[in-house]
């Protein structure tokens, strides 16, 4: 079982955030970076379990500058064999699969599993462009896999409910909560990341398809209307009457 | 050259979701032409043209499950009829299928899209929810060929037509590799993605055993139910009623919290919502902050009143 994972840096889930004043860019200052949580818990430890039963190797591939590394690192830590930084800022989801299909279309992975999105910028685009530009069958949202020899069943988030698929080959693989369950980096884990490989290889060229015009935030709320817990009533002639929601 | 909208009736109809794409599509394409795909066979797909379709197509029998037969049928429609712009549901299969389409066609993608785009000199400029919620990005897609996603409810559907013919539309469809081996749905009311009124219970309950007070109240509201993420860490409720930053995303017009604190990655995923009701008996929970109503008091004397209150609503409506 050769499995790569794509690994994200996000801002950590408490992060308030802001932009520069033309609203282009997202404004760093005071964020910390965690690694993406449905590609750390879900994914890479899903890989890392397989590899466990199963035997075969994890490699961890990240696009993005020196700055990542400490998120390499942990994922080297959680149980990656080694890992690949594409040197380059990933612009938009086109740019970040492009290096991904570069790396991966001679390797042979078994599997190529993601994160179902990031947590900032939630597009989950890059697995299906990956699957696309590598010719393989791709399933999102998948919270369930069982790998019997070439065959993978594969359970999946759907509207209202979910869909069990099966197929056989390499695929590409996102992977949504239930997948696995989160692992804390033990401190053995921790000192071999150190002496795990990370390759570090240059961009191939691929342009942005999209530009930033720019960020918002949501608009401020006026302000709550609170209701006394002894008169529900008004609180349905609200919502029925002023809001017009009910 | 045309707008195609991608449609997928619910067990052979098109509802709301539907007429909404085609409204978002005649909106995106101005001057030019909005055609409507339908995969699948829809005995109201006529329909489409009262809401904004010019011309409506159906292919049956597409594995819609798998994005590689999906994106080529979608691809290959474009081209045939075509097409500048591909507009497809942000749903399990339009996200697993729209990055795909983007490929084959060269196309820049935007997903997730809750406005309709604007068109400023040959490029589209979209709007989008980004981190979980927590702020919006408008992009514009500079390639020639473009790909948008769209959340459901991001528009309400217009009559701006009549009822139309449907045209059959060639297309091959190759036979899927991906099998399906069993199907799960696990609630009658709307999915959470799409539901339009949701009512949402936290930690407050105390414990499973309570929650058929809240079941009432989104009975009574006819409301899909969600939860925190605590509860469903702690299996009280099934995961996919999580709503926040790391569940689900929602933008109901009405989402009432009960028994909720409101940490941010909650308010992420659900600061979208139209109007927000929040109930709970700490007056300092961080989530009266981001409401638009609200009532301090204990949930359990409060929810089945409300509960109540709203079935004398309906009964007199």
């Amino acid at each position: 079982m050769k499995t790569l994972v794509c690994i994200s840096k996000t801002p950590d889930t408490t992060s308030k955030i802001s932009f520069s004043s033309d609203g282009k860019n997202f404004n760093t200052d005071g964020i910390s970076f965690i690694m993406n949580p449905y590609d750390e818990w879900y994914a890479l430890v899903r890989a890392v379990e397989l590899k466990e039963k199963l035997g075969g190797t994890v490699t961890v591939i990240n696009v993005g500058d020196a700055s990542n590394d400490i998120v390499i690192r942990k994922a080297l830590a959680i149980g990656a064999d080694d890992a690949i930084r594409v040197d380059a800022n990933p612009i938009d989801s086109f740019f970040v699969a492009s290096q991904i299909a570069a790396v991966a279309k001679d390797k042979s992975y078994d599997i190529i599993f993601l994160g179902k999105e990031t947590i900032d910028y939630n597009g989950a685009e890059v697995g299906a462009m990956l699957a696309e530009m590598l010719d393989l069958p791709y399933v999102s949202f998948a919270n369930k896999l069982e790998v019997d020899g070439d065959a993978k069943t594969i359970r999946r988030e759907i509207e209202g409910g979910t869909e069990t698929l099966k197929l056989s080959g390499p695929c590409v693989i996102s992977a949504a909560k239930d997948m696995a369950q989160q692992r804390i980096p033990n401190m053995q884990g921790i000192l071999m990341s150190k002496r795990k490989p990370l390759e570090v290889v240059t961009p191939v060229g691929a342009s942005s398809r999209i530009e930033v015009i720019k960020h918002d935030l949501p608009p401020a709320k006026k302000g709550v209307t609170l209701v006394d817990a002894g008169n529900v009533a008004e609180l349905v002639r609200l919502l029925h009457e002023e809001a017009k929601v009910i | 050259m045309s707008v195609l909208v991608i449609v997928e009736p619910n067990n052979g109809t098109i509802n709301k979701g539907g007429f909404e794409l085609a409204t978002f599509g005649k909106l995106t394409a101005g001057q030019d032409k909005c055609l409507v795909l339908v995969v699948g066979k829809a005995s109201n797909a006529g329909d489409l043209g009262i809401y904004g379709a010019d011309e409506v197509y159906e292919i049956d029998q597409v594995p819609v499950h798998d994005s590689a037969v999906y994106s080529k049928v979608i691809a290959d429609a474009s081209e045939k009829l075509s097409c500048h712009t591909v507009i497809i549901k942000a749903n399990a299969n339009g996200k697993a299928t729209a990055g795909r389409v983007a490929i084959k066609l060269g196309a820049g993608l935007v997903s997730a899209a809750n406005s309709v785009p604007e068109s400023t000199g040959g490029q589209l400029q979209v709007k989008r929810g980004v981190f979980s919620g927590k702020a919006f990005a408008t992009y514009a897609i500079t390639t020639d060929k473009k790909v948008i996603t769209v959340l459901g409810n991001s528009i309400q559907p217009k009559e701006m037509g009549s009822a139309t013919s449907v045209q059959s539309l060639q297309v091959d469809v190759p036979p899927s590799t991906i099998e399906v081996v069993a199907k799960e749905t696990l609630s009658g009311r709307a999915p959470l993605p799409e539901a339009e009124l949701v009512v949402s219970g936290g930690r407050g309950f105390k414990g499973p055993e309570n929650w058929n007070i809240l079941l009432d109240l989104a009975d009574a509201l006819d409301a899909t139910t969600a939860c925190s993420r605590p509860v469903a860490d702690a299996d009280w409720r099934p995961h996919h009623e999580h709503v926040g930053q790391t569940g689900i995303a929602i933008r109901p017009n009405l989402y009432i919290a009960v028994g909720i604190s409101g940490a941010i990655q909650h308010l992420a995923g659900v600061n979208n919502s139209k109007t927000i009701v929040v109930i709970n008996k700490d007056p300092e929970a961080p989530f009266f902050k981001a409401a638009d109503y609200g009532i301090v008091g204990d949930l359990f004397e409060v929810v089945p009143k409300l509960t109540e209150e709203i079935k004398k609503l309906k009964a007199g409506a």
